[in-house]
């Protein structure tokens, strides 16, 4: 393969870019200049960091320590999801409910693709599970928030009609079976655009950088379908998961909408 | 037959509230505003956990399902909910037509669109609504809160009707001093969360 191996002077002129426009954010203030560099700063550390991490992980391809690396993966992730609710769940339920949900998605959708697509031995190969959970989990942890922040916006904003579903002897399934359907639908649309506009509107991330490693294209192309799909399939059941279980809780033994379970926005 | 049981009921600053309505009877609650009265049917309908219990016949409430209390309890909030587009689509069980007619609503109102419909029209559709689930006892909040005096007495009537041939017992939260006059046949005021029987002070 033909990479072309970037120096640091290379990624010193795309810096450049970003003290430039964080100047432009200056002279117009429009004040993310600071947030701007930092969140540069951050990103840079951290792929530097994951990169040494990373090839320690090559070299020593131990189950251990994949599945050390997943573990905090998806507790960041799920990390992630919490703080990006409005309102969320109070209790450990705050961070377990997307965490469970993108565990039990995630984990499954990547060890299917790794044992029954890809086929590498040992079937853990870091080189192709970790970057393949990253992708899954990433996404993932978009559609779960989405779904769940809408779930619980809306039951809130909806509060009366559920109550007054409730009144009318309607099961809690059957009062809050609207809002579930959309928080799904919210999850799962901007995977559902990603694809619709995979290859026209956009080259996706992970096929432009294999290109520009010097893989073919077409191969490219098949192992950027393959991610596509696994991805669709990572975020929509780890959606459904998350928002039923979240839309049960919504509501007690008594099929009361329970709203107390909830923290306050701005609180 | 029925009668609407509540023993020791507490609900946040309301109670404990002890109270039987019987069937066929109709009992009016007033009070101010925040005195709790809202909260009381909330509870009654198990829409809030409460401590104490209510019963409908000697059936504790926590012995039913919650969707089957709350279909021989029924609460008629006082801002009627609605979640279609479609009148027709809230109703289950199809309108009796009588009862439609009672309350002064053409047969096509099963088909309106509720953005046409007015707050007094939309009030008697979630009455009716409620109907026909035939509960054996009813938790009325403001029922005629939005409504001209006409279609107010059409909705006395129509519910004194229904009192009398499902022997249904009645829980009536007015403000409405005449219409408490109309249809009591007991009368409270929930003060500092307790029931105390007769007119205000």
């Amino acid at each position: 393969m033909n990479v072309i191996a970037l120096s640091p002077v290379d990624l010193t002129v795309s810096a450049l870019l970003i003290l430039v426009l964080a100047g432009l954010s200056r002279r117009l203030r429009l004040g993310v200049e600071r947030q701007l560099l930092f969140s540069a700063a951050r990103s840079t550390i951290q792929l530097l960091l994951i990169g040494l991490v990373l090839k320690v992980l090559f070299d020593n391809a131990h189950f251990i320590w994949v599945a050390l690396m997943a573990g905090v993966m998806i507790t960041v992730a799920g990390r992630e999801v919490m703080v990006r609710q409005k309102r969320r769940f109070l209790g450990w339920r705050g961070f377990g409910l997307g965490t469970l949900s993108m565990f039990v998605s995630s984990f499954t959708v990547t060890v299917m693709a790794l044992v029954l697509v890809i086929g590498t031995t040992p079937w853990y190969a870091p080189q192709y599970a970790i970057p393949l959970l990253g992708m899954i989990l990433g996404n993932t942890m978009n559609g779960i928030s989405l779904g769940l922040d809408r779930l619980t916006q809306d039951a809130a904003q909806k509060r009366q009609i559920l109550e007054a579903r409730l009144a009318l002897g309607q099961s809690w399934q059957r009062a809050i079976s609207d809002s579930r359907r959309e928080a799904i639908r919210v999850g799962l649309i901007p995977i559902i655009n990603a694809m619709s506009a995979a290859g026209i509107v956009s080259l996706p991330g992970m096929m432009t950088g294999q290109i520009l490693a010097g893989t073919p294209p077409v191969e490219a192309v098949k192992y950027q379908i393959l991610v596509m799909f696994l991805i669709a399939g990572g975020t929509g059941f780890g959606t459904m998961v998350a928002v039923s279980l979240a839309a049960r809780r919504l509501f007690d033994d008594r099929q009361r909408l329970r709203l107390d379970r909830l923290s306050v926005p701005g609180s | 037959m029925a009668t609407l049981r509540l023993r020791q009921l507490v609900t946040r600053h309301v109670g404990p509230i002890d109270l039987s309505v019987a069937a066929a009877e109709c009992v009016c609650i007033q009070g101010a505003s925040g005195s709790g009265k809202t909260l009381l049917l909330r509870a009654i309908a198990d829409l809030d956990p409460c401590q104490g219990e209510a019963s409908l016949d000697g059936v504790r409430c926590a012995s039913v399902s919650a969707p089957d209390w709350r279909r021989s309890v029924a609460l008629v909030v006082a801002e009627s909910q609605w979640w279609s587009e479609r009148v027709r689509e809230h109703f289950d069980h199809g309108v009796d037509p009588v009862w439609l007619e009672q309350l002064g609503l053409p047969a096509a109102a099963m088909d309106w669109d509720l953005a046409r419909c007015s707050t007094g029209e939309r009030q008697r559709l979630a009455l009716l609504r409620t109907l026909m689930l035939r509960p054996a006892a009813l938790l009325l909040d403001e029922p005629t809160g939005n409504l001209d005096p006409d279609s107010t007495r059409r909705v006395e009537v129509l519910l004194d009707d229904y009192r009398r041939q499902q022997q249904a017992a009645l829980l009536w939260v007015s403000h409405d001093a005449g219409q408490i006059e109309r249809v009591a046949q007991r009368r409270f005021v929930l003060r500092n969360g307790r029931l105390e029987e007769g007119g205000p002070a």
